[in-house]
């Protein structure tokens, strides 16, 4: 048993790894895909292509909208049907391209083999511009275009580069299949994270329930004679895989409210992320597919696909055979953080990890009842706060002593209201709590810097 | 599949409920009910059926036809309420005077101040107290011999408490009252006080249950039975004949029982660790200044009491380590 | 004898320096204040609702009091009657403004606006609008929740059960706008109360394409125009595929929803119901005239 974990709160939730033994199969390209302009966290990308244009398999279809934004390339051949509005999947109109499917025709200079290629480029900075150019984004969740990531703010230095492959979410396997079927890919991405952060050592957090791939990335570590890169095997405790839990439970720091990892020396990247960076510095190969779980008890088709971006996802579930009677809720994610889908005609995006189908007794709430102070709720939350008093403060909408506990602190990971005994729909009211106190923190920061601009 | 269901998330909930966790405290308190129906036979199953009913009925009763909300009886926190009211009563206490001390539980202490999580003292022992000092005969004073369920050897008498005080004002010293008792007595069957006191074993045994289904955590329990240790060691070093000793008073009273299953009330509790530790600590040492300076020579439920009182503050003052901050 | 007399001499010893203390410490404490501010409070309804933008009557009085006119103070609880009576108090002047009340722009009924979902979180249309759309293929409009209805502190909002939307007493109303800050979807507009009552507004909200709007609810504005081109007083404007009515240029004459294909809408208070046949023919007729006029 690892004792590697991170140090307040957490959950176990039963595992579900339902769907670890299905090996990843590339799905059929779809009719039509959907490539949406906000795939990242920050400014929407602005379209390069017209109405009409041809385009190629990893052709850029997107560039940048500003500083935090990525390219968006085309993961399909085809033309270019439309440019406008469509529903995302929570039914919110977003700007999508739209690109009629024909054929499979990769644009130029892209390795499409499968030859295995260990030397890096020594020059780090044309490494980030590859990252940059190859539409890299953070595929743990946050989409954070990972250029920007590798590019800490000057002052700062990175001490270890950690790969998270833990994976805490139930159900979730993509990151599993990755690890035991692409592990030489993930290693070698790694090392290049590794060495374009200043060649540091790199750790590698994997859960001990998944032990063959703990065994299998310690075998090629050996096999491809890697020095500074180690795995590390994790209790299986969620949110492990949070940012900040992951870098206290690899390196004992905390990071501290509202800070970057950078701060502690600690740069964190998905296993999805080190493929995407191998992919990109070694193959020329943008992001345009990522490998997607789909699963569920009630799915009896449960899979791993290597799906392209912009699939919509009701033509991934008929793949597989159609959405079963009994399932009644379909979330894009994990159970624990993972977005419950409204439309089905939405495309995947980049960050799209998984396809979770739940019965209505799987997931359907409880009616709440009073609080029985039982403190489960502070017991679990893996930031130290107190949800119970965050949810009544919240209610009463005091800003003010909301950021004296600290809500802006909150991951939203969920512990608090999945082990609440009374169903306490804590986590609601709490995010929009932490939403408004967000704001107030950056309206004062403006207010200051406006201030202080008007002295000068 | 019809229409899909769309919520925020966590999108699956663990399996505790308010429900669940309330039946875990009623089984860890099966060992404790069993060994006081076996020692005073049927006369306490009678006081224990009397209390549990009146207390699912009154809430049942309070819920639907005076607050007209949906009945909240199946969280079985009314049982629990039940089951430790009735443990702290003698086994021979009329059935009326067990209603009485149900309706000052349930309708007083709990539902007035909005049910279940709302009440600020523990409703139990409200009830308790408030039989206490309205009836003293039929709490304290009446202890005939009980007719065991398999003809057990039971013993009558007062409280070993009682005795103690009674003899000290008689002028005798404490070595000469406590050597009538045996030890070994104290630990498997009480002599004489509630039922709930007749088998500390039984009552730690739900203890631990309840520790390993993380359902509480121990550190109240354990900062009380330190407390009273540590109190009751420096009093009896001082003066032997007037302060009983350590082992004495953790095994009467009712210590176990109050420690183990009424300070630990989630409701009536500190949520966070040095909270609970200071809650614990204030218990321990107010029992042991009301055992030994008080009128009463039972402290431990006037202490919890106090100290429910003082929670809304431990609550304020402790709070938990918050991540990445100092 | 001798314990009742010490017992009055001690307690009017006591009461002596008790009063002596109270009065040195009210002295020390004193706080200087335009007495102004007290009595023009008292003339504020006092329901602390916020709705002129202040934190309370009292702090409206003070500001109001400080700032030496009524410019931007102006009481919507309250109306004219309350800010005649502080001009009066102030000596300031005030005009007068047309009282006005809350109007809910959705009308996507249950039955017209079919779900396509299920919610399953906190009732709450804030917390529901941060997560998605809303449980219907219309993106725009009201989520039922009721978030108005717990902003209201005037007990004039309440959910139809039949409908799912809110519904607002007009008698109670107090234009105080606590429900229109309080909808995430901005469909509560605080509209001009009309002469007895009578406004014409445009209930929806919808700014998608009018085959979208139509299929996700039969009431929806398709921003098909007609009402635009219907409206002689050029009070109408189309923007973003959505109608909007001004309501200091509406004659409230009818002729818009009388043609409006879809009843987005609505006409209440009016004394007669709406024929619409006949003003459909009216409107013929003179359209008819002005094309004769035109050729001529």
């Amino acid at each position: 048993m690892s004792k590697h974990t991170f140090s307040i709160g957490g959950v176990h939730p039963h595992d579900s790894k339902i769907s670890r033994d299905c090996s990843i199969q590339p799905l059929p390209l779809p009719p039509t895909v959907y490539l949406s302009l906000s795939q990242h966290i920050g400014a929407p990308s602005k379209p390069i292509v017209e109405v009409g244009d041809k385009v190629k398999v990893g052709q850029p279809v997107a560039e940048p909208g500003g500083f935090v934004s990525a390219f968006i390339h085309s993961s399909v051949s085809g033309t270019v049907k439309s440019i406008g509005s469509r529903k995302d999947l929570a039914g919110n109109p977003q700007m999508c391209i739209e690109i009629a499917v024909e054929g499979d025709e990769w644009a130029e200079g892209i390795d499409t083999t499968d030859t295995l290629i260990t030397a890096i480029p020594e020059d780090n900075k044309a490494i980030i511009e590859k990252i940059r150019l190859g539409g890299v984004v953070g595929l743990g969740g946050a989409t954070f275009p990972t250029h920007v990531k590798l590019s800490p703010p000057p002052g700062s230095k990175c001490e270890r580069v950690i790969i998270n492959g833990c994976e805490c979410e139930p159900y979730l396997t993509s990151d599993f299949r990755v690890l035991l079927e692409k592990g030489e890919q993930v290693v070698v991405g790694a090392a290049i994270l590794a060495q374009v952060m200043g060649n540091v050592p790199c750790t590698i957090a994997i859960e001990e329930n998944k032990p063959e791939a703990i065994a299998h990335i310690k075998e090629v570590i050996v096999k491809l004679g890697y020095k500074g890169i180690e795995v590390m095997p994790m209790k299986m405790r969620y949110p492990q895989g949070g940012e900040k839990q992951l870098i206290d439970a690899v390196m004992h720091r905390q990071v501290g409210s509202g800070a970057l990892p950078i701060s502690e020396g600690a740069v964190v990247q998905n296993v999805g992320t080190a493929i995407a960076v191998y992919d990109a510095v070694q193959k020329n190969k943008p992001l345009i597919d990522n490998t997607v779980t789909i699963t569920g008890e009630c799915f009896p088709r449960q899979a791993n696909l290597l799906v392209r971006v912009g699939t919509p996802l009701q033509y991934i579930l008929d793949y597989l055979g159609g959405i079963p009677e009994e399932a009644a809720k379909v979330i894009s994610g994990g159970p624990m953080m993972g977005k419950a889908v409204s439309n089905l005609e939405a495309a995947t995006l980049k960050g799209t990890g998984a396809l979770l189908l739940l019965t209505e007794k799987q997931t359907l709430r409880a009616p709440e009842s009073n609080c029985i102070r039982c403190g489960k709720c502070a017991d679990a939350c893996p930031m130290g706060l107190e949800p119970f008093r965050l949810n009544r403060l919240a209610k009463a909408n005091d800003l003010e002593e909301l950021e004296n506990n600290s809500v802006q602190d909150c991951i939203e990971c969920g512990c608090c209201l999945y082990s609440c005994p009374a169903h306490i729909q804590l986590l609601d009211n709490i995010r929009l709590a932490k939403a408004a106190v967000l704001g107030a923190i950056r309206a004062r920061a403006a207010a200051a810097k406006a201030a202080q601009d008007a002295k000068k | 599949m019809s229409k899909l269901i769309v919520s925020p998330n966590p999108h699956i909930h663990s399996k505790d409920s308010t429900r669940s966790l309330m039946l875990d405290v009623v089984i860890a308190l099966v060992p404790a009910v069993i060994c006081s129906v076996v020692f005073y036979g049927w006369m306490e199953l009678l006081v224990m059926a009397v209390s549990v009913g009146s207390c699912l009925l009154l809430e049942w009763a309070i819920t639907r036809f005076m607050l007209k909300k949906n009945s909240t009886i199946g969280d079985l926190s009314a049982v629990v309420t039940g089951i430790l009211l009735a443990l702290n009563l003698p086994y021979n206490t009329p059935w009326w005077v067990v209603f009485v001390g149900a309706v000052v539980a349930i309708g007083v202490a709990k539902m007035t101040f909005g049910g279940i999580g709302q009440n600020i003292w523990n409703p139990a022992l409200v009830g308790r107290v408030f039989l206490l000092v309205s009836f003293p005969t039929y709490m304290t004073g009446r202890w005939a011999a009980p007719q065991g369920l398999f003809g057990a050897d039971a013993v009558s008498g007062a409280t070993p408490l009682g005795v103690i005080q009674e003899g000290l004002m008689k002028g005798s010293t404490v070595q000469e009252l406590t050597s009538s008792f045996d030890y070994k007595d104290l630990l498997f069957a009480n002599l004489g006080g509630s039922a709930g006191e007749v088998c500390a074993l039984a009552l730690l045994a739900g203890f631990i249950y309840l520790c390993v289904r993380k359902v509480i955590k121990p550190w109240i329990t354990l900062s009380i039975f330190g407390t009273v240790a540590l109190v009751s060691l420096i009093f009896w070093g001082i003066d032997p004949s007037r302060f009983t000793d350590p082992l004495f008073n953790l095994l009467t009273g009712g210590l176990i029982l109050g420690a183990c299953f009424m300070a630990t009330d989630y409701v009536t509790s500190p949520m966070s660790l040095w909270g609970g530790v200071v809650f614990g600590v204030g218990i321990g040492f107010l029992t042991m200044m009301i055992r030994y300076f008080g009128s009463y020579p039972e402290g431990v439920s006037f202490a919890i009491l106090i100290m429910n009182s003082v929670v809304p503050l431990l609550d304020r003052w402790f709070k938990q380590k918050k991540f990445g901050r100092k | 004898m001798s314990i009742i007399i010490w017992t009055i001499v001690v307690i009017t010893v006591l009461g002596i320096l008790l009063a002596l203390v109270l009065y040195l410490v009210a002295m020390r404490f004193k706080v200087e204040e335009d007495p102004r501010i007290d009595l023009v409070e008292k003339a504020m309804p006092g329901a602390n609702c916020g709705g002129c933008g202040f934190a309370g009557c009292r702090a409206f009085a003070e500001s109001a009091v400080k700032s030496g006119s009524l410019d931007g103070h102006f009481c919507p609880v309250g109306g004219n009657d309350t800010m005649s009576a502080v001009a009066g108090i102030l000596g300031y002047e005030v005009k007068a403004q047309a009282p006005r009340v809350a109007v809910v722009r959705c009308n996507g009924t249950c039955s017209a606006r079919p779900k396509t979902n299920t919610y399953d979180g906190y009732p709450s249309c804030k917390v529901k609008a941060q997560l998605y759309s809303g449980d219907t293929a219309c993106s725009f409009g009201c989520l039922g929740c009721g978030d108005c209805v717990e902003a209201c502190q005037f007990g004039a909002l309440s959910m139809d059960v039949e409908t799912g939307l809110p519904v607002v007493d007009q008698e109670k109303c107090t234009a105080c706008g606590a429900c229109v800050k309080a909808c995430p979807k901005a469909i509560i507009e605080l509209r001009p109360m009309g002469p007895r009552g009578m406004r014409e507004y445009v209930s929806c909200v919808n700014r998608d394409k009018g085959p979208a709007a139509k299929k996700a609810c039969a009431n929806a504005c398709i921003g098909c125009g007609i009402c635009v081109k219907t409206c002689t007083h050029e009070a109408i404007v189309l923007e973003n595929n959505v109608a909007y009515i001004d309501a200091s240029k509406c004659k409230l004459c009818r002729e818009c929803e009388a043609m409006c294909p879809t009843g987005a809408i609505h006409g209440v208070n009016f004394p007669k119901p709406l024929d619409k046949e006949a003003v459909k023919t009216r409107i013929k007729e003179r359209q008819l005239k002005a094309k004769e006029a035109a050729n001529v």
